[in-house]
């Protein structure tokens, strides 16, 4: 049997696993993980073109409703996820077995992400064909690394949301519905950042969300350097940095958690 | 060299800190689940505990899980002490609770037991081979495919037992795993067990159990635990030997209003229990002697009560349980 790196390695697959494959048999994710938010960037455009905006607007809204998902499944899936785990006597499993919780925690997390790449990626294109949005990429390198580091940073944020839910239980639970709107209108999904001025765009830059759409704005439009917040360069190293703070965090987070539960009795405990 | 015990602790003692009730809500209680446990379960063996609601069973299997803490005292399975090297530890071993809810319901059978074989670092084939050996002795192979979300009660604790024994551990625990099952599935689950910890001799089972006949019919050796003691541990022929001084004797009787209460100032009664039920009472007697029961019998007719039936019978697990404790294990529960 693996030990070491490769059963950390087998751990992952495993638990992703369920994320991508199990969730695309519930057939209703097309309707409500693609159409609904369709319809909702859909109504972002209709305004935008009333006001006559500029034509990279509607751009920036489809690119907006894209990312969205990806927000969304972080504060309604992954950060629950350890908790249902728990719930359902999965948690209890995981930690009575020789992998790694953190190994775990990854697994979730690059599970969702694929998963939701998928809703992403069809929000994407359905939105840009029918408003033929004209992206313009500069420099698909830059792109590149700009959206896999703020996925990292994004699901870093959500491992550690996860492994605090555990640790808080419900109390945290309201904060789901506390964060789910004032992101969407802190971070930018609808408009560039910079309209905040400095100081309130860059409290919105701990959500990596911030950073890391304004850089994909800057790189994937022909007006996008020029209502740029940050320059990409920095913004990159900022979600970087992020990525390894909220990663730390949660491992930090999840070994106490475990502890925790081992002493109290608690965490494992499906009746409480 | 390998370790003798399976399972050894010494001292182990757990307390549970619980909130108080509104009144002195900041105030932590104390409640101890273990005192005092000190257990030696030789390799190769079928070690029961047998105990009611509440007498810490599965607390002290957590503790040998590695999911709990012991407070006081320590442990060792499979030879490492389990709050120290739980690392050493949790490849060892597995576990299968009744009525558990783990897994994906969205996964089929299979996938869902190749998920939890992965956590244990086990590769594609041997996972493939032991799953579908698995299935077939349990006879769920034509459910592999299911959807686990869809699969009844007693299905769902088949495949939950195959996830525990897939990945061979040296010692497996079973926390009541007939739990909720009919008399069928119950027995397929029992048979099951069985074979599969008589295949290898070094293969070891702790089972907890509140079903006295479950035990006796499984266990190399039981261990009586109530609230929070180990109270006796032996085999169950030894067990039951102890009573074979004792006369035990089963009565059933027109409904007893009150005269249950002079009972125990007998001569020669040492143990009793009443079990109040339709249109008749049922009573269980301990004697010293078979010389007792005349007693026994003239005081229920001095009570007008009419003998309907009466049967002496060989000592059972449950008639060692109610000497041990004092009463039956249907009333420790009621107590509990
Ligand atoms: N997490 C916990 N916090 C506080 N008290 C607990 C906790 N878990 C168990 N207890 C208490 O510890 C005692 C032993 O419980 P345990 O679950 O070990 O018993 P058991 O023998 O398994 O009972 P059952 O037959 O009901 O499963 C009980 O009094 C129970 O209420
Ligand atoms: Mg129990």
């Amino acid at each position: 049997m693996d030990r070491g790196w490769r059963l950390f390695l087998r751990t992952i697959v495993a638990r992703a696993y369920p994320r991508v494959v199990g969730q695309q048999r519930q057939r209703t994710w097309i309707f409500f993980e693609t159409f609904l938010p369709f319809v909702a960037v859909s109504a972002y455009v209709f305004v935008y073109r009333a006001l006559n905006a500029p034509a990279d607007y509607i751009g920036f809204v489809v690119m907006g409703g894209a990312m969205t998902a990806f927000w969304l499944n972080i504060i309604w899936s992954m950060s629950a996820q350890m908790y249902w785990e728990k719930d359902n006597g999965n948690l209890a499993l995981y930690i009575m077995a020789p992998n790694s919780l953190m190994a775990i925690l990854l697994g979730m997390a690059i599970g969702g992400m694929f998963a939701t790449s998928l809703r992403a990626a069809v929000i994407l294109i359905l939105g840009t064909w029918v408003f033929q949005v004209p992206f313009v990429v500069s420099s698909p390198a830059q792109l590149f690394a700009v959206f896999l580091l703020t996925m990292t940073a994004l699901y870093g944020m959500g491992m550690l949301f996860a492994s605090l839910f555990l640790l808080f239980g419900r109390d945290v639970w309201q904060m789901n519905t506390m964060l789910q709107e004032p992101v969407y209108f802190l971070s930018g999904f609808y408009f560039p950042v910079k309209s905040f001025g400095f100081a309130v765009a860059l409290a919105a830059s701990i959500v990596p969300m911030t950073l890391g759409m304004d850089a994909m704005r800057q790189l994937t439009f022909s007006s996008g350097p020029s209502i740029g917040f940050l320059r990409v360069r920095v913004e990159i190293a900022v979600l970087a940095v992020l990525s390894i703070v909220f990663i730390t965090a949660a491992k930090y987070w999840l070994d106490r958690m475990e502890r925790l539960a081992i002493q109290e009795g608690t965490l494992t405990d499906r009746r409480r | 060299m390998k370790p003798e015990f399976a399972i050894h602790t010494e001292h182990l003692g757990r307390i549970y800190k619980v909130r108080g009730n509104r009144r002195e809500k900041r105030q932590l209680k104390e409640r101890v689940a273990l005192r005092d446990v000190n257990l030696q379960v030789p390799r190769g063996e079928f070690f029961g505990l047998l105990g009611p609601n509440g007498a810490g069973k599965t607390s002290l299997i957590k503790i040998l899980v590695t999911l709990l803490a012991p407070t006081t005292g320590r442990a060792l399975v499979a030879g490492h002490d389990v709050a120290k090297y739980p690392q050493s530890v949790r490849p060892l071993i597995n576990m299968v609770s009744g009525g558990e809810s783990s897994g994906y319901g969205l996964l089929t059978v299979r996938e869902n037991l190749w998920l939890f074989a992965q956590f244990y670092g086990m590769d594609y084939r041997t996972t493939r081979t032991r799953i579908d050996e698995l299935l077939e002795i349990v006879g769920l192979k034509d459910r592999a495919n299911t959807k686990t979300s869809d699969l009844s009660t007693g299905l769902r604790q088949k495949m939950n037992i195959v996830r525990g024994f897939l990945t061979d551990p040296h010692v497996i625990f079973l926390d009541e795993p007939t739990l909720g099952l009919d008399v069928g599935a119950s027995r397929d689950v029992r048979q099951f067990i069985r074979n599969w910890a008589a295949a290898k001799p070094e293969r070891t089972v702790l089972l907890t159990t509140h079903y006295m006949a479950e035990a006796d019919e499984l266990c190399d050796r039981v261990a009586i635990i109530n609230a929070g003691k180990v109270l006796d541990c032996d085999s169950p022929a030894n067990l039951k030997r102890r009573l074979q001084r004792e006369a035990i004797f089963h009565l059933e009787v027109s409904p007893l209003n009150g005269v249950v209460h002079g009972f125990e100032h007998l001569p020669g009664v040492r143990k009793f229990v009443h079990t109040p039920g339709d249109g008749k009472s049922e009573l269980e007697l301990i004697l010293e002697s078979d010389d007792a029961i005349g007693g026994v019998i003239n005081t229920l007719t001095t009570h007008r009560a009419r003998i309907l039936n009466l049967q002496k019978r060989e000592p059972t697990l449950e008639d060692v349980f109610v000497d041990l404790v004092g009463m039956s294990l249907a009333e420790a529960e009621k107590n509990g």
